[in-house]
């Protein structure tokens, strides 16, 4: 995706998407049932209430209730998707995310919603940026960060079939196609959005689109940038991570804080290893000021000149 | 690997035979014998962990006992049976005398029990479902057991099962305000196929409850809340049995088992300093006295 194609291509809001494939699941598999915490709207489950009134399960404002009875629901033989706004359900509701459904391995399908800077001006209490950190430390759970809408079924529709908890991040903000409807997405794989051997870009979810055309403003300086779309941030791609150390520098973006979300875990990769290449994450590393979600990606350095900025500091070019 | 041990099934079969068939002084007899046995084996356990959490232990035993050789409908040779009831003991520090149970119930081998909280046993000292048959969901932190009752009572409805779930939670768990939460879930939906016995010792780890942060009246407050109040003696068999049965409406059930912490051996009844304390072997020695 150029500059130009990502300023006037069509955006989608994540939830569309989301709700349309509950729905599906739930007519193709009675055990499907919604949880949500007085979130029918902002979870776009409204739809879904209409169709199947008797499997939306509304706790109100009650996180910590609504991920234990997820829990519940998955012990007794259903399939909980278990909504809420990102920093209520993985915040408020961290322990029993951590003893009732990863660690007691019941079968629940987190979706935080709105996640990111998703609710800009409202401010950093209802910004989800550091639900990867704190869910990447619980083993055994899978965290699916869609980049689009095609994604975003996808991930619904094989979480809705794998016994596995997993977590999905439900975009708000809009963001443009980056995947085909076709698309695998294939769990614990970091897709191959654009082949380069110079430097390799990796974005998970909104960013995305951003790092891709980061790398087409690298290319007009003649840099080949590799992007890769990290949908699964757990299991992680260690395989991507080793072979894009074989490039000159690795720079990450992802709209989470930067201590222990996508870019914590490929420096890792690529420390542990041994002799790579500089790897720069971007991110957030403070709570955010006041103002829309783009301003704050902006103010964060999470665009695409800010992007291919760091990419060529990383070169050193 | 823990499975199931058939002659250990049979053994069960035959006290639930009594508790379903006999007098009313046979059940609470075979009953009363069950919770020894299952105290003596918490002593032996603790004994030789050096660790564990007696008094509570103590204090939840006999309800432990009524419900797996008296209440709940379960096999168990088939522990994921899809159709059962179910149990989640919330307080899951007296993992103790959880497994002791569920070993004399036939959920697995009681030789088991030799290896409690010792390397890479699968018995931790809190309860894992993963590891343990029987087991339905893992607890220890707090305030955690009873919504996941409250999905799994839930789930028992939409899926047209006719499912009783019961939940054992300690007095001062319900402190944590996870469980308030919870309590007006199981109220809204009408959850009469829910369960919740409250373990009132009256005991929390460091003081009495109503000293730290006070239940009382804690009937008023569950009815208030919606449910159906039922208090008796915690050690009573028969009042427990009693207690135990189904709900006489809509509304979901809370069993007050009024209990004493220790309750069994008379140097570590009601004595907050025993809540996680070990004893010597001679104090075990004596104890097993008390419960010979």
């Amino acid at each position: 995706m150029t500059l130009a194609e990502a300023a006037t291509a069509a955006t989608y809001d994540n939830r569309a998407a989301f709700a349309d494939e509950l729905i599906e699941r739930a007519r193709a598999d009675e055990r499907v049932v919604a949880v949500c915490n007085d979130s029918v709207g902002s979870s776009n489950l409204v739809a879904f209430r209409q169709e199947f009134p008797d499997r939306l399960i509304n706790v109100g404002i009650a996180e910590q209730n609504m991920v234990g009875v997820g829990a519940g629901l998955a012990a007794a033989g259903l399939i909980p998707f278990v909504c809420a706004a990102g920093p209520f359900l993985t915040g408020r509701a961290l322990e029993q995310v951590k003893a009732d459904v990863v660690y007691s391995a019941h079968n629940v399908i987190l979706c935080g919603m709105s996640p990111g800077m998703a609710y800009g001006e409202l401010g950093p209490t209802h910004h989800s940026v550091e639900d990867l950190s704190w869910l990447r430390a619980l083993p055994g759970l899978d965290i699916v960060v869609p980049a689009d809408r095609h994604q975003t079924r996808q991930a619904v529709r094989q979480a809705a079939a794998d016994p596995r908890p997993t977590y999905i991040r439900v975009g708000r903000y809009k963001v443009p196609d980056v995947t085909a409807p076709g698309d695998r997405l294939e769990r614990g794989r970091f897709q191959l959005a654009r082949e380069g051997a110079d430097v390799t870009l990796i974005g998970a979810g909104t960013l995305v689109s951003r790092t891709l055309a980061a790398a087409d403003l690298l290319a007009a300086d003649g840099i080949e940038a590799r992007v890769l779309n990290a949908a699964y941030i757990a299991p992680l791609d260690v395989e991507a991570i080793r072979a894009a150390a074989q490039t000159g520098a690795i720079v990450t973006a992802e709209e989470a804080n930067i201590s222990g979300g996508l870019g914590a875990a490929v420096a890792l990769t690529v420390a542990a290893q041994g002799g790579g290449p500089v790897v720069r994450t971007l991110g957030l590393s403070d709570f955010a000021p006041t103002g829309s979600t783009d301003m704050l990606l902006e103010y964060f350095g999470l665009t695409a000149p800010a992007i291919a900025a760091a990419a060529r500091e990383a070169l050193a070019v | 690997m823990l499975v199931t041990d058939s002659q250990q099934v049979s053994a069960w079969r035959v006290v639930r035979d009594v508790v379903e068939t006999g007098s009313p002084a046979e059940r609470a007899a075979v009953l009363a014998e069950q919770s020894r046995l299952i105290r003596r084996s918490v002593l032996a356990m603790i004994g030789r962990a050096q660790a564990g959490h007696i008094g509570g232990d103590f204090s939840v035993t006999d309800v432990l006992a009524t419900l797996y050789f008296g209440v709940l409908r379960i096999d168990p040779a088939r522990p994921d049976a899809p159709v059962r009831d179910r149990f989640i003991l919330s307080k899951g520090h007296c993992a103790a005398s959880l497994y002791s149970t569920l070993a004399f119930s036939g959920y697995f081998d009681p030789a088991a029990l030799d290896t409690f909280m010792g390397p890479h046993s699968p018995l931790n000292g809190h309860p894992n479902r993963v590891k343990v048959p029987g087991v339905e969901t893992n607890t220890g932190p707090l305030g955690h057991g009873l919504p996941v009752a409250v999905g799994e009572a839930l789930g028992a409805r939409l899926l047209g099962h006719d499912s009783r779930v019961f939940v054992v939670c300690g007095d001062g768990e319900m402190q944590e305000g996870s469980n308030w939460e919870a309590l007006m879930s199981a109220a809204h939906y009408r959850l009469a196929n829910l369960t919740l016995v409250i373990d009132r010792n009256r005991l929390q780890q460091g003081d009495r409850t109503e000293e730290t942060n006070a239940l009382d009246p804690l009937a008023d407050k569950l009815a208030a809340f919606g449910w159906e109040v039922r208090e008796v003696d915690g050690h009573d068999h028969t009042a427990l049995l009693a207690a135990f049965a189904p709900a006489a409406g809509t509304r979901p059930v809370a069993v007050i088992a009024n209990t004493i912490k220790g309750r069994g051996v008379s140097f570590i009844e009601d004595r907050v300093e025993w809540h996680h304390k070990v004893p010597s072997p001679d104090q075990i020695a004596l104890a097993l006295k008390e419960l010979a």
